[in-house]
């Protein structure tokens, strides 16, 4: 294997988020808050093929593990990640996502009259439903593109 | 009453609405009782938009408990002008007094403000969010009109943005009532209130048209359609005027018909109609009285 491959297909300590719903990568980097200016060292394959889903989306990312807020947002739009936490190249940990019963943060209202969007101390906060999540200071429910809700701060 | 906090109507069961009616029934029956129930009681004031007779019903209302009010004022001569938080503000003034009222124009501000201070707080209306007083006011009128067994209510006017009416639907889930929603298609009841009634297991029934279901109800609640919602002035006029009543109107109508409406009104219920015995809009304004002494008075621990 050369070096280039080897840079590309394993991280020495950090996260690699398989199984993502193909086309939701560059969502789940949003999610993590990664953009090409947040210094972290990130592989993406986008429809690798898989044999479990077809094909899936990959993000590895080094020195970077990530926070409940951040894997509840991204079981909503990747219902079948598998998250794997690796340490000094071995993955210690491996779980499958689950469907949370609210997420907090990550996510904003898209009700621009919710308290939530102005300048005060608290957080978004979303009850999961069946089929969307609701907002539980003001109700609104977003069915539709999740993805679009998520804080790009 | 269980609850620290009035946030929205949704929070009330069935127990609780009688809870606070029957007190309210026991305030109207017998004020002078309720006279110094709460002496030295100080209700805190936060309305953040101008509602000159929502915060004139609260302060009747402390102060025929023997209460008294502190209000912030006007957002203009308060510290918000300068910039400081809600959740600031409401922990500042809690330790001014009993309990707090607050009028916000942004959804969800009530829900966060309580979730800053350890004193009961009511919402008095969070932007077209829920203004639960009015639902208790508006469900003690139809208690005492046309009671809660078997009604048929008729709910007329703009049902996308008032809140008045979602809160009052989802209300009345809960004494199973048989409910009719009468709008324009452009403004029908929005998304996460159908989504609410379905979960309360209500059947919903729109009609553009008041005619066909006019004659079964036993409550008409009317609301104000506003030209804003409307891209021009004549198209406003030509829909608004298909929901407008007078006494002709009403002939269709049962003889024991309740008409109710949140006021102020503009020109959707004629003035031929208020010497009716169908009219009740006057007393469901005077009733935010007795219901907001009833609710304060459960709240402040008012069974000892
Ligand atoms: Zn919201």
């Amino acid at each position: 294997m050369s070096d280039r491959e080897l840079r590309v297909s394993k991280i020495r300590n950090g996260t690699v988020v398989d199984h993502i719903t193909a086309g939701q990568a560059l969502n789940v980097l949003a999610i993590l808050d990664i953009t090409t200016e947040s210094g972290e060292t990130v592989s993406v394959g986008i429809r690798v093929p898989s044999d479990r889903l077809g094909s899936k989306d990959i993000v590895k990312v080094e020195g970077r593990e990530l926070s409940q807020d951040e894997v509840d947002v991204l079981s909503l739009i990747a219902p079948a990640a598998t998250i794997n936490i690796v340490r000094d190249f071995d993955v210690v940990e491996k779980h499958r996502v689950e469907r949370p019963t609210e997420v907090v943060g990550v996510l904003s209202c898209p009700n621009r009259h919710c308290i939530t969007t102005e300048d005060e101390p608290v957080e978004s906060r979303f009850d999961v439903l069946d089929d969307g999540i609701r907002c539980t200071y003001c109700d609104t429910i977003v069915r539709d593109n999740i993805a679009e809700q998520i804080d790009v701060a | 009453m269980s609850h620290d906090h009035i946030i929205s109507a949704k929070q009330l069961s069935r127990a609780d609405i009688e809870e606070v009616l029957d007190r309210a029934a026991e305030v109207a029956e017998d004020p002078e009782s309720f006279a110094d129930r709460h002496e030295n009681t100080l209700l805190g004031l936060l309305f953040f938009e101008p509602s000159t007779r929502t915060k004139m019903s609260f302060t009747a209302a402390v102060k025929r408990l023997g209460g008294d009010v502190v209000d912030m004022g006007t957002v203009e001569s308060s510290s918000v002008k300068k910039g400081e938080s809600l959740a600031d503000t409401v922990r500042v003034v809690e330790g001014y007094a009993d309990a707090l009222v607050l009028r916000h124009p942004s959804e969800g501000s009530a829900q966060m403000a309580s979730e800053f201070v350890d004193v009961p707080l009511i919402n008095a209306g969070d932007g077209a969010g829920q203004h639960p007083t009015q639902t208790l006011l508006d469900l003690y009128t139809i208690r005492e009109s046309a009671g809660f067994d078997d009604l048929t209510i008729g709910i007329m006017g703009d049902l996308k943005y008032g809140r008045t009416v979602h809160s009052l639907a989802h209300a009345l889930t809960t004494v199973d009532a048989d409910q009719h929603f009468v709008s324009p298609k452009s403004l029908q009841l929005p998304r996460s209130v159908r989504y609410d009634l379905h979960e309360e297991g209500a059947t919903i029934r729109e009609h553009t048209e008041l005619e066909p279901v006019l004659p079964e109800l036993d409550v008409l609640y009317v609301t104000r359609i506003q030209a804003e919602r409307f891209p021009d002035e004549s198209e406003y006029r030509e829909v608004a005027g298909e929901y407008q009543i007078d006494t002709e109107t009403l002939e269709a109508a049962r003889d024991d018909l309740t008409v109710m409406h949140p006021l102020p009104r503009v020109d959707e219920i004629a003035h031929d109609i208020d010497e009716t015995d169908h009219a009740h809009y006057f007393q469901q304004a005077h009733n935010g009285v007795p219901v907001r002494m009833a609710l304060l008075d459960l709240m402040l621990g008012g069974d000892e």
